[in-house]
C-alpha cells in the first residue's frame, strides 16, 4: 500500500524574537501515513507535537525537509487535509448545519447538496437533531462533535486532531473516545491524533509515536491493535483494564517520565 | 416598609461569597430618577433657587407644548393629552420654528453624518486591521486628531467649508470616524487562529477568510464601535450648531441662553438626551439581533 501521506527529515527551528538562539520544534522526523491508519503522537508539553501537526496542515512549512500528500509536495493548507483543534474553532455566527457545510459553501456547492451532505455527516456524530442550534448553546462535547462533523464534511485525505478532547470532562472524553473510534470505522479515513493521555492513545492507535523535547523528535514506535478489540467487544473500560493494556502503559509512562522531571 | 421591601428585593442573599457588583439594579435607578425630578419639583416648589436658574417642572413642560405645538391640530392634540387651553392659547414654536424641525433638523444633521462615518470609517478600520500598508497610513492621522475636542477644529472647518450645514455635518462625521475606525479595526483582531486555520484547512482562500470568518467576527465589536460613535455624534451637536445655524437642538439652546430663557435650555438638554438614550437602547436592541453570539463564546 502507498503512504498518504509521507514527512522526509521534517526540522523545525524557531528564532527566538530577541536575544538569539533558537529552539528545535522538530528535528529529523520522517514518517508514513497508510490508508486507514490512526496514528497517535504522545508526549510531554513542548516536545513538538502540535508543531508537527501545523506542519503537516500546511500552517506552517518546515526548515527543512518535505511533506508529500499522495508523492505531491503540499503547499499550505487545503482541505485534503481536515482538522480538528483542541478549542473547537467553530463560527458562533454560524447555527450548527451551517458550520458543518462551511467547507462545501466555500467550494460553491449548491445549498441542497451542501445541505444533505452536512446532515450525513452530523449524524455520523449523533448530532442530527441539532442542526438549527446555535453553538454557543452546545456543551463542550458537541461542539467537539461539530468540530469533527465539519472536517469530515469536505472528505479529506487525512485528518488532523490536536488533542480534540484535552478539554473534556473525564466522563465526556471517554464517550467521545469511542465516538471517534466509530467514526474512524465508519469512514475509513486516516487519523492523526495528538494527546497528553496515555490510556487515551493506547486506546485508541493503531501506531503510537512517542516524542521526546528538546529537540522535538520521535523516540519511540509502537504497533498496536486495542481499538480493534474495541470494535469485537465494545467494552472500552475492560480493555483499557486488560493486563496486557495496563503493562504497556507502564512502559509508556516510564519512557515519557523515565527521566526524572527535566527543567 | 415599601423602601425597605424594594431593596430586599434586589438583594438575592444566594451567592454570598460571589463576585462583587452582581444582581439588577433597574430598581434602584428608577429610585434616582424619581428623586431626582422629585428633588427638582421640591427645590423650586419651596422656592428655594430663582426661576432663572432653575425653572420648574411645570414651566418646562409648559413651555414644551407652547413650542411643540405648530398648528390647529397639534394644539387640540396636546390639549386632549392634558394640557391647559390657556397655555397653549399661543403657539409660538422658538427662533422662529417649532420644536419639531429642532429635533428633524439636528436628528438629519447627526445621522447624515454617522452614516456617512459608517460607510467610510468601518472599510479604513478594517482595511488597517489587515493590512500593514493601510494602517501605516491611517495610525497617524486619526491618533492625532482624535483626542481633539471638535470645538478646537471648528472655526477651521467653518473657514474651509463656511457656515453651511457642510461644515456641520463634517464636524460631527470626525467625531463619529475615529471610535468607529479604532473599533472596527480592534474587530478585525477577534477572530481566533484557530478559526482562521480551520477556514483554511477546508479550502478557503484570502478573500474567502476575510469575508466569512474575520468580517465575521468583528462585527460584535463594530456595532459597539457604532454605539459609541452615535453617541460622540450627539455630543459633538450643540457645538456644530454654535455658528449660523437656524434650526436644531444645539442652536435652541444656545438661543435660549443668550436670552436667559432657561425652561427652553433645560428642555433643549432633556431632549437631547432623550432621544440619544432611545438610539441607545435601539443600537443594543440590534446587537442582540444581529450578533446574538456576543460574549456567549
Amino acid at each position: 500500500m502507498s503512504a498518504i501521506l509521507t514527512l522526509q527529515d521534517v526540522s523545525m527551528i524557531f528564532s527566538a524574537p530577541a536575544g538569539g538562539g533558537s529552539i528545535t520544534a522538530l528535528q529529523g522526523v520522517s514518517l508514513d501515513f497508510e490508508p486507514e491508519e490512526f496514528v497517535v503522537a504522545l508526549g510531554a508539553s513542548g516536545c513538538g507535537k502540535t508543531t508537527l501537526l501545523n506542519v503537516m496542515a500546511g500552517f506552517l512549512s518546515p526548515t527543512s525537509g518535505t511533506i508529500m500528500l499522495h508523492e505531491q509536495p503540499i503547499s499550505g493548507p487545503g482541505r485534503d487535509r481536515g482538522v480538528v483543534f483542541q478549542k473547537h474553532a467553530l463560527f458562533p455566527w454560524l447555527n450548527v448545519l451551517e458550520n458543518t457545510a462551511f467547507g462545501l459553501k466555500l467550494q460553491g456547492i449548491g445549498m441542497r447538496e451542501r445541505i444533505a451532505i452536512a446532515e450525513e455527516n452530523l449524524s455520523l456524530v449523533g448530532l442530527s437533531e441539532f442542526g438549527n442550534h446555535p453553538i454557543y448553546q452546545l456543551s463542550g462535547g458537541m461542539q467537539q462533535r461539530v468540530g469533527l462533523a465539519r472536517a469530515l464534511t469536505t472528505n479529506p485525505e487525512i485528518l488532523l486532531m490536536d488533542e480534540p478532547l484535552g478539554a473534556l470532562d473525564a466522563f465526556t472524553r471517554e464517550n467521545m473516545q469511542e465516538l471517534v473510534l466509530k467514526v474512524w470505522q465508519r469512514t475509513k479515513k486516516t487519523i492523526f491524533f495528538i494527546t497528553h493521555s496515555v490510556e487515551e492513545a493506547l486506546f485508541m492507535a493503531t501506531r503510537l509515536i512517542v516524542m521526546s523535547p528538546r529537540p522535538g523528535r520521535i523516540t519511540h514506535e509502537y504497533r498496536l491493535a486495542f481499538s480493534r478489540r474495541y470494535f469485537d467487544l465494545g467494552d472500552a473500560r475492560r480493555i483499557k483494564s486488560d493486563p496486557d493494556f495496563i503493562k504497556i502503559r507502564e512502559e509508556v509512562l516510564s519512557i515519557i517520565y523515565g527521566g526524572g522531571i527535566e527543567e | 416598609m415599601a423602601l425597605e421591601w424594594i431593596f430586599r428585593k434586589e438583594q438575592p442573599t444566594k451567592d454570598p461569597y460571589g463576585a462583587p457588583g452582581t444582581g439588577k439594579s433597574s430598581m434602584i435607578s428608577v429610585l434616582t430618577i424619581v428623586a431626582l425630578l422629585g428633588g427638582w419639583w421640591l427645590v423650586t416648589e419651596l422656592q428655594l433657587v430663582r426661576p432663572l436658574f432653575v425653572p420648574s417642572p411645570s414651566l418646562v413642560f409648559s413651555k414644551f407644548l407652547k413650542i411643540a405645538c405648530y398648528d390647529h391640530y397639534t394644539q387640540q392634540l396636546l390639549v386632549y393629552i392634558g394640557a391647559r387651553t390657556e397655555v397653549v392659547a399661543e403657539c409660538e414654536g422658538f427662533s422662529e420654528n417649532p420644536l419639531h424641525q429642532h429635533i428633524l433638523a439636528s436628528l438629519y444633521r447627526v445621522f447624515s453624518s454617522f452614516f456617512l462615518a459608517v460607510v467610510t470609517a468601518i472599510p479604513i478600520g478594517i482595511a488597517m486591521g489587515v493590512n500593514r500598508i493601510a494602517r501605516g497610513i491611517f495610525d497617524p492621522p486619526i491618533e492625532f486628531y482624535r483626542p481633539i475636542p471638535p470645538l478646537a477644529y471648528l472655526p477651521l472647518t467653518i473657514i474651509w467649508f463656511g457656515i453651511g450645514d457642510f461644515s456641520k455635518v463634517f464636524l460631527i462625521y470626525l467625531a463619529c470616524f475615529a471610535p468607529l475606525a479604532i473599533s472596527a479595526r480592534a474587530g478585525v483582531r477577534s477572530s481566533s487562529i484557530e478559526q482562521i486555520h480551520a477556514a483554511y484547512s477546508m479550502g478557503a482562500s484570502r478573500t474567502q477568510v476575510l469575508w466569512h470568518v474575520v468580517l465575521k467576527a468583528a462585527l460584535p465589536e463594530i456595532l459597539t464601535g457604532m454605539r459609541i460613535a452615535i453617541a460622540f455624534g450627539w455630543t459633538t451637536l450643540v457645538a456644530a450648531e454654535m455658528v449660523a445655524a437656524k434650526a436644531g437642538l444645539g442652536v435652541m439652546v444656545l438661543n435660549a441662553a443668550r436670552f436667559l430663557a432657561t425652561d427652553i435650555v433645560f428642555l433643549g438638554i432633556v431632549v437631547i438626551g432623550l432621544i440619544a438614550f432611545f438610539f441607545d437602547v435601539l443600537m443594543r436592541q440590534l446587537e442582540r439581533m444581529l450578533v446574538p453570539w456576543k460574549g456567549k463564546i
